[in-house]
């Protein structure tokens, strides 16, 4: 059931949410602190030992075990760190090095390049429909509003692809190719980004699949593939985690007229819509990067993640109160919910209905 | 784009093979740095981000202690006199003050000193002084300041101190005199004030140094009972002041009184302002800190530098009293207020420092 402004009273619910935001802004301090230092140390001494026991993965549990401590490094440095440094949840610390200036990341995307598409595009316009890039990231038909196109009939199977290479099409994805022709962007400098991609690729590549196999010697092919697998691993879990975020049941998306005049109440509502949460355990929330509470993330993207788990009740209470939906599932129907819809929407229909004829009125803005 | 983790060892020279290696280490490490893994086992090994670790805190007064510091690897060794930034968590914030080093240089140990009075209401003094353990990482900038002894030291000094203005002079007084007190050498003079006997920093120090030691005279101005040290009391307790190279350190009006009495050549006097007075406060503005996108509300009494990291900006700072250009960052719109003279300045493309200007107006800088 469509959630309209008139029915919301997006201010007050908005004065409550800026009222959390201080109460944790105020409190942030040693606690806070201590929780990423110590899971920086974490993450990087489980991808030493990772890779270690992978130099000696002649024995086959070592193969094992390295590959699984490499993949669950991977992706903390990826998402409960990389992604949440670079979104600025530290800087408040004042540390050269955890800052989202000066922090750099094991994925194919120059630091850089993914805050402005990410930072800015994704959380600024999130699911608003010509706005937000990440809806569908260009390739994919998630709604219908997007205009059906016989290519869609092949998204099941390029959607699987994109699981496997996710790193890879994120660091396309953020050149903004599909922006060229129409001179949004200009060429030379999708260019210079994509030299900057490439000279990262390079060393991640020569890295991971080079330097490594030939430290270890004789177990050259099980670390190279060890290290692949660990790379896959991630990919999938990243594309399958941020997936739920924004395309299961539930999410809303928006069509521009929505943006016209919108309030900081409006802008959180629309947040709240658009966004879906994953249950799960304290061990779960991590290794998502707290990206299953991505209500949370999208309300306060700069409040550090270790106090999402935290705020979530009252977020949800909140909800309760002014009348507006909290989406939140298992990860198992969350996911089937995306995969569903990537089925569903790789067909034409169900009900075609270009953006461009929604009813400019700025109450039926809401159209998922 | 911002240099990302610049490596300082990348320039250091060295055998080939060492250099290969560590350029090897860099591909192995990427996107981080050898050091980053380094520092797991050890702080101390990070030179990119030079810290030190606090091995020992001796009280000195009630409200003052010494805190002995092992350097990490990258410490420049320091000249006697000179002050270092020290970078402290506080409740998860580094919040980044400058000490005098009171040890001198070259120590056996490899340690250095610094010497900390516990200011009312000074938040990063108090955690130093009373809330600091044996083992704490602290981070450390490279020693800076001209308020430092020549190579070869004048053959008569005055040093005239006043509370923690004592810290940079017993730096100096320790390379001159804390060795085996030889007959031969300068001839040295300490005025120093302090409100009562127990009050003074390094008295037993001072006083053992002096009675071992017949070429340093001291003088204890002990300000509750006397009152306030005067430059005729100086003329009466050193007749040749004047003829001295004197270095004097302590309050501001202190040292502007010595500076109106001077009448010896003017590169003989030479005098460290612990605190910035700032004596002007401007109308203030937005604050727009172009790079990293951060904006800020400013009034005319706060330093850019305090409104940038109260934002969460990543601010390169040094001495933060306007001196070293540490801090200094390109004006891209608007003009500043220079805090310590009034004077509004500043034109798109002026390099300011961040330390002493307050915005006069919105200003747009590219932090």
């Amino acid at each position: 059931m469509p959630a309209t402004l008139t029915s919301v009273d997006a201010e007050g619910f908005g004065r409550e949410l800026d009222r959390i935001r201080d109460e944790v802004i105020e409190s942030l301090g040693e606690r806070d602190a201590r929780y990423i230092r110590g899971l920086i140390a974490i993450q990087r001494k489980l991808e030493l030992g990772g890779r270690a026991l992978l130099i000696a993965s002649w024995f086959p549990p070592a193969w094992i075990t390295g590959t699984a401590a490499l993949a669950t490094a991977k992706i903390l440095e990826n998402m409960e760190i990389g992604h949440n440094v670079l979104h600025g949840q530290w800087d408040w610390m004042r540390d050269p090095k955890i800052h989202s200036t000066t922090w750099e990341w094991d994925t194919a995307s120059p630091a850089d390049q993914w805050k402005h598409s990410h930072n800015f595009v994704h959380h600024t316009w999130t699911n608003v429909l010509g706005k937000d890039r990440d809806v569908g990231y260009s390739v994919l038909r998630i709604s219908p509003e997007q205009r059906w196109h016989p290519i869609y009939l092949a998204q099941p199977f390029y959607n699987a692809l994109l699981a496997l290479f996710f790193e890879y099409g994120i660091a396309i994805y953020d050149l903004e190719l599909e922006r060229i022709p129409s001179g949004r962007k200009d060429p030379k400098e999708a260019l210079a980004q994509l030299r900057a991609v490439a000279t990262k690729i390079r060393r991640q590549v020569v890295k991971d699949y080079v330097a490594f196999p030939l430290l270890a010697g004789p177990a050259f092919l099980p670390v190279l593939l060890g290290n692949l697998t660990a790379n896959l691993a991630r990919n999938v879990w990243a594309h399958t985690i941020i997936f739920c975020g924004h395309l299961p049941e539930g999410a809303e998306v928006f069509t521009e007229d929505r943006l016209e005049g919108e309030t900081r109440g409006e802008w959180y509502v629309r947040q709240l819509l658009g966004s879906c949460n994953i249950d799960g355990g304290g061990l779960f929330h991590i290794m998502s990067g707290n990206l299953s509470h991505q209500i949370e993330h999208h309300l306060f993207p700069d409040l550090p993640s270790n106090r999402y788990a935290e705020i979530a009740p009252r977020i949800r209470a909140l909800c309760e109160r002014f009348g507006l939906p909290y989406t939140s599932g298992s990860l198992a129907r969350q996911a089937a919910s995306v995969w569903k819809r990537v089925l569903r929407m790789a067909l034409p229909g169900p009900r075609q209905r270009p953006p461009a004829t929604a009813p400019p009125v700025k109450t039926l803005g809401a159209v998922a | 784009m911002i240099p990302k983790r610049a490596t300082p060892s990348a320039a250091r020279p060295g055998p080939a093979i060492l250099r290969r290696l560590a350029a090897a280490a860099r591909w192995l490490a990427s996107p981080l740095l050898p050091e980053d893994y380094l520092g797991l086992i050890n702080p101390l090994w990070t030179a990119g981000d030079l810290c030190g670790r606090v091995e020992e805190v001796i009280p000195e007064t009630a409200d003052a202690a010494t805190l002995v510091i092992r350097p990490g690897r990258g410490w420049v060794v320091h000249r006697p006199g000179q002050w270092v930034p020290i970078g402290v968590d506080i409740r998860g914030r580094r919040h980044w003050r400058t000490f005098s080093l009171s040890s001198a240089p070259g120590r056996p140990d490899g340690r250095v000193t610094i010497t900390v009075k516990a200011m009312r209401e000074g938040l990063v003094s108090n955690h130093l002084v009373r809330r600091t353990e044996p083992g704490t990482v602290i981070r450390l900038g490279r020693p800076e300041g001209a308020f430092v002894l020549p190579e070869s030291p004048p053959p008569r000094l005055l040093f005239v101190t006043a509370g923690s203005g004592v810290t940079p002079v017993m730096a100096m007084l320790d390379g001159m005199l804390g060795g085996a007190p030889a007959v031969e050498g300068p001839d040295v003079v300490l005025v120093h004030s302090a409100p009562t006997p127990d009050e003074v920093i390094f008295g037993r120090r001072l006083r053992s140094l002096a009675a071992r030691c017949p070429r340093l005279r001291l003088y204890e101005r002990h300000t509750r009972a006397e009152g306030r040290l005067r430059p005729a009391d100086l003329a009466r307790l050193c007749p040749d002041w004047t003829a001295r190279a004197v270095w004097a350190c302590g309050p501001p009006a202190m040292l502007d009184e010595i500076a109106a009495h001077w009448t010896g050549p003017t590169d003989r006097l030479r005098v460290e302002r612990f605190r910035l007075v700032p004596t002007v406060v401007g109308s203030g503005g937005r604050v727009c800190f172009t790079r990293s996108g951060r904006e800020a509300d400013a009034d005319g009494g706060t330093s850019l530098l305090a409104v940038g990291e109260g934002a969460g900006v990543l601010m390169p700072s040094g001495c933060r009293m306007g001196i070293c250009y540490s801090c200094v960052a390109r004006l891209r719109s608007g003009r500043v207020r220079d805090m310590r003279t009034g004077q509004v300045h500043g034109e798109a493309g002026d390099m300011i420092q961040t330390c002493v200007s307050a915005a006069a107006g919105p200003i747009e800088i590219e932090l």
